[in-house]
């Protein structure tokens, strides 16, 4: 493992994202997603939603670090903020 | 009416998971690590956050060869889907003729990537190149070592000449997979030439088209060979592509955590874009045929 040069902010976030997977996969163990319709242009199930919550996610993330001064963090509670809404009402 | 899903198969896919665990996950969380990373051996490295990722959006000449690739990508696409899916049309449907088209359309994809490029590097030679040496008499100061815009031009027909074929091959398996049935109802219905092509052919190939304009596109997003052995990225900068950048950097320069940065930004752009076209083809299936085979 040592090739892999772990730090621990990459290592919390893989540790994010595994949980999320097993997390979806338990979930829809328990209720299978019905595909609907929300605010979003197309009908999505859950785990579409949850891929378009972490690809905007990640533009949110880069449009911050790249473009403005704000903190990372800032880019952080919207992005989960977003994927909320998104999970909920998208 | 219920469809009972029994989602056991995906266990089925566990030992294909593992493979692809080691041939890409594992990679790919590596490229992660490196991109926060300033690392300089296995045991001198220094946490820089997101520093790279900072330094590479904002890297000028990385923003034009964005731009240029996505100039690139849709160029090729906009020229090698239409005229991939006539020359289907076109092509003999049976006997010898059929066989004959089909190898001589296949030829180019045969061809490897540097050899394509030697090949039109050539080819294209003002001095004895059939196509620089023809144009030059026709009157045209043709020359791709000089002119970007006949650079361009030149990459853009070398890829059109090596690519138009799988598009062209892929309609036509999907071409020949209508039955006939519909071309009989469209007769008795007096259709016209052009309301067959719109209302039975292209729908039809729509799951071929998917296949083929993702493929095209990321093939063309990632190109590197072609255009680094016809111009080398010339004249000047103008025909360097994304993996040509990146490649200096990583490779050239050994810049490891801004090319890891740079890296997953390309990976994000790939992904994006392979997510829209292919949302929007299968949504644009789904609204035309609204009562399907259910």
């Amino acid at each position: 493992m040592e090739w892999m040069v772990w730090t621990v902010p990459t290592a919390i976030f893989f540790a994010v994202i595994a949980a999320m997977l097993l997390g979806m996969t338990a979930w829809e163990l328990v209720s299978p997603t019905v595909e609907r319709r929300g605010f979003l242009p197309i009908a999505t199930t859950r785990g579409d939603r949850l891929f378009i919550g972490l690809l905007s996610a990640a533009y949110i993330h880069l449009v911050t670090v790249g473009f403005t001064e704000l903190s990372i963090w800032f880019a952080l509670g919207i992005s989960l903020l977003w994927l909320l809404v998104l999970m909920r009402w998208g | 009416m219920n469809k009972v899903q029994n989602n056991r198969a995906w266990l089925l896919i566990l030992p294909m998971l593992l493979l692809v665990a080691f041939s890409a996950i594992i990679p790919l969380m590596t490229v992660v690590n490196y991109s926060v990373q300033d690392v300089f051996d296995a045991h001198t490295r220094f946490f820089t956050g997101t520093e790279w990722f900072e330094a590479i959006l904002n890297d000028r000449s990385l923003q034009a060869a964005l731009l240029r690739q996505f100039a690139f990508s849709f160029t090729i696409l906009a020229i090698e889907v239409p005229l991939g899916i006539g020359i289907a049309l076109l092509m003999p449907k049976r006997g010898w003729q059929a066989s004959t088209v089909l190898i001589l359309i296949t030829l180019p994809l045969l061809i490897p990537w540097n050899v394509v490029g030697s090949i039109w590097q050539l080819f294209t030679r003002g001095d004895i190149g059939l196509m620089g040496v023809g144009i030059r008499e026709l009157g045209y100061a043709y020359n791709i070592t000089r002119n970007p815009t006949d650079a361009w031009a030149t990459i853009i027909l070398m890829d059109v000449w090596h690519w138009t074929p799988l598009i062209a091959l892929l309609c036509y398996s999907g071409l020949r997979a209508i039955p006939d049935a519909y071309y009989q109802a469209a007769r008795i219905d007096r259709a016209s030439r052009w309301a067959v092509f719109r209302y039975i052919q292209l729908p039809k190939l729509t799951n071929v088209l998917v296949i083929g304009v993702l493929l095209r596109f990321m093939h063309s997003f990632m190109i590197y060979a072609e255009p680094f052995v016809l111009t080398g990225g010339g004249p000047g900068s103008s025909t360097t592509f994304l993996s040509q950048t990146l490649t200096t950097m990583a490779i050239g320069q050994r810049d490891l955590g801004p090319s890891a940065a740079f890296s997953l930004i390309y990976f994000l752009v790939i992904l994006l874009v392979c997510w829209v076209f292919y949302t929007a083809i299968m949504n644009s299936q789904k609204d035309a045929t609204p009562q399907g085979e259910a």
